[in-house]
């Protein structure tokens, strides 16, 4: 279960961003698990040739990784928007396989370590039925704040309205005035720079190395369809309940763990085909 | 025709083709507005009069031909630096986004310029609004639709409005309502192109009609001669 929890941290995140991805582009990222892991590798590049500790990683990490995320978008995916949604997804599948393949060339694909920082270390918190070690807590808690933050960007801010605008009709938020491309521009970025800190964050528990975002990536599409594709709240809600039925999954059958989340997609694509939060 | 000592039109469209994909709607349009007044564009359905507003606000694919505002060339502009020049658009569907609520709706195109309504008028002129301000947009009725569609033009500071069919599907009373509304804003300096089917609605509101047929501008009749011109209309309009 706790375990669970924290998976569900990661999966809140990464799917969040691509569902803010998906809303605005119409775009499904495949490249979001090499970009998720090029920012656990990049807050590890930061420690181990810069020296630059995990705290400022979590900050620095995700605007590097965000910026060459906005690079991708204006130089090739914004490319691509006129043709079917098939091309974009080609294209950041594409992208993916080549971030992982350089990052595999360079470092090898046995990982390489990233200790929690120092604060942690003796730290655990006591719910008294479980005690979370001080790392995961937090792993899960600034997973909790950073969801929360994007909810109310979206939810409560001018910028956000526009957003929501530019989601249902971009060419009517253009004609307002609203300068949509750079819009969309910068929600690639911000959605890239989600996956980029869920990758500060999963580095010290699991090892950095260059799959650690495949293995991630394919429950997160899942939790997307699940929660319904482009839905703010459903990806985040269904990725830390997801994560948690996989947790207890894995205490009283554990065979069924690896399979129970798409055993759920599957029933409720089945019942409900937009997904738990979706817009038919 | 037009007095040539008043001031140069405030919008001047010039030999206008556009074409949407491969279809080749208008065929050399030419209009002029001058501000303060109220311009309509009559026609049937497919006569490009909606294309007309869409290509004034860049919004099909491939025009040529000239559209200067305030004497500047938009020919060649993205359509939100169009909007930025001051021109406000109003689209046939009404385009109320159902994401956000009526505030967020009414607030969402920004100020593009200095002297546009303020709140406190804007819900002055449309009490509606502010009762549901924190409904779904789409929860609202047709013509508070149309209202709340309006009504965030207003707000930017754009002078000329462009409506695309303000009166459509609403009942008689509302239309009564909406041309209230638009003498009001005329009397507050807005400049107005209506594109409207119902000439009779358009009458009461206009200065000038342009009449469009299969992509062209075919005629036009200042609203001091309608009467006259009645049965010209209805022949062009198939009524």
């Amino acid at each position: 279960m706790v375990l669970g929890l924290v998976n569900g941290a990661f999966y809140a995140l990464l799917s969040l961003g691509l569902a803010v991805i998906f809303g605005m582009l119409n775009v499904v990222n495949f490249s979001h698990g090499a970009l998720f892991m090029m920012g656990a590798f990049v807050a590890w590049m930061l420690l181990n040739w810069l020296g630059i500790g995990y705290w400022w990683a979590l900050l620095l990490s995700p605007l590097i990784v965000g910026t060459f995320g906005v690079l991708l978008e204006r130089l090739m995916i914004s490319r691509l928007y006129k043709l079917g949604h098939l091309y974009g997804m080609l294209l950041t599948f594409g992208l993916g396989l080549i971030i992982e393949g350089v990052f595999r060339n360079e470092f090898g694909s046995s990982g390489l370590p990233y200790s929690p920082p120092p604060e942690f270390r003796a730290l655990t918190v006591d719910f008294g039925f479980m005690i979370l070690p001080g790392y995961r807590a937090w792993v899960v808690l600034a997973s909790l704040i950073v969801c929360l933050a994007t909810w109310v960007v979206i939810e409560k801010t001018r910028l956000g309205s526009y957003l929501r605008a530019a989601t249902e009709r971009a060419e009517l938020v253009q004609a307002f005035g609203i300068n949509v491309p750079r819009m969309i521009t910068l929600t690639y970025g911000g959605g890239v720079a989600l996956a980029a800190f869920a990758g500060v964050l999963a580095a010290p528990i699991y090892s950095v190395n260059p799959n650690m975002g495949s293995n991630f990536i394919i429950t997160v599409f899942a939790v997307v369809v699940i929660g319904g594709m482009g839905s703010i709240l459903g990806s985040v809600v269904t990725g830390f309940a997801l994560g948690m039925i996989e947790g207890f999954a894995r205490v009283v059958y554990p065979e069924a763990s690896a399979t129970v989340v798409f055993v759920i997609m599957a029933v409720v694509l089945l019942t409900r085909p937009a997904g738990l939060f979706g817009r038919a | 025709m037009l007095d040539a000592t008043t001031a140069p039109p405030l919008l001047k469209i010039d030999a206008l083709e556009a074409w949407y994909g491969e279809s080749h709607v208008l065929h050399g349009v030419g209009i002029e507005v001058r501000q303060g007044e109220v311009v309509t564009l009559l026609g049937r359905n497919g006569a490009g009069k909606t294309t007309t507003l869409r290509s004034i606000m860049g919004l099909v694919g491939r025009r040529t031909g000239s559209i200067a505002y305030e004497g500047r060339e938009m020919i060649g502009l993205r359509s939100d630096l169009i909007a930025r020049a001051g021109i406000g658009y109003c689209p046939e569907e009404r385009g109320i986004f159902a994401s956000l609520d009526v505030t967020e709706n009414l607030m969402l195109p920004p100020v593009v310029r200095a002297g546009g309504l303020d709140l406190p008028t804007i819900y002055a002129l449309f009490p509606n609004l502010k009762e549901r301000a924190r409904s779904p947009g789409t929860k609202l009725s047709g013509g508070e639709q149309q209202m709340l569609a309006i009504a965030r033009i207003l707000r930017t500071g754009a002078r000329l409005l462009l409506l695309d069919e303000p009166t459509e599907g609403l009942a008689p009373v509302i239309v009564q309502q909406i041309g209230a509304m638009i003498r009001e804003i005329k009397q507050r300096g807005f400049t107005v192109l209506l594109v409207e089917q119902n000439f009779r609605f358009a009458q009461t509101v206009a200065d000038r009609h342009y009449v469009m047929e299969h992509g062209r501008v075919v005629d036009m009749v200042p609203n001091s001669d309608m009467a006259s011109n009645v049965e010209r209309l209805h022949e062009y309009l198939g009524v």
